[in-house]
């Protein structure tokens, strides 16, 4: 294999008291898209941006391209793209000056009439940027972070807040950079988004990676059981859930009963025999496949948007 | 593309294009009622002044407010440098004061009827250097300011001081002894006595090398130290003996000052320029005052 075109050791990054990273490790390989999946403060961005150059680790190393983000200076970011978590343009800046503007600060340019056309941005070519959707903004940004057809492409939480149909034209075009064999790192609260974009996945919390592999890996690591979802008219026994038969797993978030079981219709037949003895009335029961949230519940106990 | 936005800007317009013409009709229009044409040049000069001064708002206020919006952010990881950003700023803002000090100079001409056009090479000159001074300047206090409200109050406090004390605004030869003293150790003195001498053309090239010296040197200073404070990012706070630098910006005028109190130049030629102009709002014994000292 070659060698890695990112690589992350042992990252370490404190804001006053408060400790972001602990101590984050990992690599991706030319051509992957790497997916940092983690709540809001897990140290994702932390992460993101020490890799583009804009911030310090207080301890570790970082290289992209074999170069130190934050010494190699220019070299370095002709080489990279990026998507910002929190950036914008000047409102009076229209859609294809800005992609002008950038693709002359860099010594290898795409063409800038390709790009808007490639993220159907063509009817709002002389748009001001204050008139722009936020789909609208969000293509633009893509279209800027590869403005100089980069080595490597970082999306730091490129749907956030978007509405679902958006984000679903922004996967299409992250499935575009995919097939372009670049190399992405994306950082995502969404697991639907780790799920389908993402070859590999690092799971993210507390400044830590908690697991890594790709989707599927982590799924199984769920040790291939379902998820459970019940409302109950009234709350449970303290503990019964946990033994009912095929329950390896069991939290209440606010009220819903979340089960993992390696037997799900055994579960539910002992389940609704229970609530009979105790007249208890189940109000809802949903059966979902292993996901990356169930990984991330089981790892840390939590939602990921919790 | 700071120039194009500029231009898409209404208060750009208004603040920078359409007041100064305004006060310039006004002003020129009051001294022309019955006064010399030399009074209407000395206007002219301190017209220019003020435009030229402007850019100390124009770039505080929109370096402060990219780096606020996170735009500054989005140019961080592209490859060009914090110099080539100011760098940029500052010339852009240059070929957008040039015309309008073009036009101001032109239609004092034509609509006054001016005797000669002035020292040209020297407005020139001067425009150039005072407009990438105060330009710097403006970018320096953007620079140690965390917030737009911090911004605006200190750039009109120093405003305040460059528009009433310089010269620009009211003759810096009426002032008491004392002020026109202080008045020395300000950047836009320079800019106003050699805008006014300028498009006067009272005093010869000797005289306005002093305010050219002054106005270069305090552009190499104030580009060199706003290149060094530069800030990318909204939430990198400036700590506060960081906000002495401003201080150091104006070194160059603090010695200038301290040499022209000394050698009492500057002084006599601002006095004896405007006592040329003719000024009867001047009383005699100020001026005979002013001069003793």
């Amino acid at each position: 294999m070659s060698d890695p075109v990112i690589q992350v050791e042992n990252l370490y990054k404190n804001y006053g008291g408060v400790e972001a990273l602990r101590g984050v490790s990992f690599a991706v390989q030319e051509g992957e898209v790497f997916g940092l999946l983690g709540p809001n403060g897990a140290g994702k961005t932390s992460t993101v941006e020490i890799l583009e150059g804009m911030r310090t680790p207080d301890r570790g190393t970082a290289r992209v391209c074999g170069l130190d983000p934050e010494k190699a200076g220019q070299q370095f970011k002709q080489k990279i793209g990026a998507v910002l978590q929190s950036t914008s343009l000047p409102d009076k800046l229209r859609v294809h000056e800005a992609l002008e503007l950038f693709a002359n600060f860099y010594d290898r340019r795409a063409d800038t009439e390709q790009l808007i056309k490639r993220f159907q941005l063509e009817e709002k070519r002389g748009a001001y940027y204050s008139h722009l959707s936020g789909g609208q903004k969000q293509r633009l940004a893509l279209a800027m972070a590869l403005v100089n057809d980069p080595e490597v492409v970082f999306l730091d939480e490129p749907t956030a807040g978007l509405d679902p149909q958006v984000r679903r034209e922004i996967y299409d075009i992250i499935e575009g950079l995919k097939r372009d064999k670049k190399t992405v790192l994306l950082t995502t609260h969404y697991i639907e988004e780790a799920e389908r974009l993402c070859d590999r996945v690092a799971i993210v919390d507390h400044g830590k990676v908690i697991a890594l592999g790709t989707p599927r890996e982590l799924k199984h690591s769920s040790a291939g059981t379902t998820r459970i979802e019940i409302r109950l008219a009234r709350p449970m026994a303290d503990g019964m859930l946990g033994r009912l038969e095929g329950v390896s797993d069991w939290r209440d978030f606010d009220g819903t009963y979340v089960l993992h079981s390696t037997k799900p219709p055994q579960t539910i037949v002992a389940l609704v025999k229970h609530l009979e003895t105790e007249s208890n009335e189940l109000q809802s029961l949903e059966m979902f496949s292993p996901t990356l949230e169930d990984v991330f519940i089981e790892l840390t106990g939590r939602r990921l948007r919790d | 593309m700071r120039m194009r936005l500029a231009l898409r800007n209404r208060a750009f317009f208004f603040f920078s294009i359409l007041m100064p013409l305004i006060f310039l009709f006004s002003a020129a229009t009051f001294f022309g009622r019955g006064g010399s044409r030399q009074e209407i040049a000395y206007v002219l000069g301190a017209i220019l002044t003020v435009t030229v001064m402007g850019s100390f708002w124009g770039l505080s206020v929109q370096l402060v407010t990219f780096r606020e919006q996170g735009i500054l952010r989005r140019f961080r990881i592209a490859p060009i440098t914090a110099s080539a950003m100011l760098a940029s700023s500052i010339l852009s803002n240059y070929f957008l004061t040039l015309p309008i000090a073009v036009i101001e100079v032109v239609l004092c001409q034509y609509a006054f009827h001016l005797q000669s056009w002035g020292n040209l090479w020297a407005i020139l000159i001067l425009i150039t250097l005072g407009s990438g001074a105060f330009a710097a300047f403006g970018l320096i206090v953007a620079s140690v300011t965390n917030t737009m409200q911090e911004t605006q109050m200190i750039n009109n406090l120093i405003w305040m001081g460059f528009l009433f004390l310089s010269g620009a605004t009211v003759p810096l030869a009426i002032f008491p002894g004392w002020l026109q003293r202080l008045a020395l150790f300000i950047p836009a003195t320079y800019l106003a006595t050699g805008l006014e001498s300028a498009t006067t053309n009272l005093t010869g090239g000797t005289e306005i090398a002093t305010d050219v010296i002054a106005l270069a040197l305090g552009l190499l200073v104030a580009f060199e130290i706003s290149r060094q404070l530069f800030r990318w990012e909204p939430e990198s706070k400036v700590p506060r003996r960081a906000k002495l630098w401003v201080l150091a910006a104006f070194l160059p005028f603090l010695l200038f000052g301290a040499w022209e109190n000394i050698s009492g130049t500057h002084l006599r030629h601002i006095r004896e320029s405007y006592r040329l102009i003719g000024n009867r709002s001047m009383p005699a014994q100020m001026l005979q005052g002013n001069s003793n000292q």
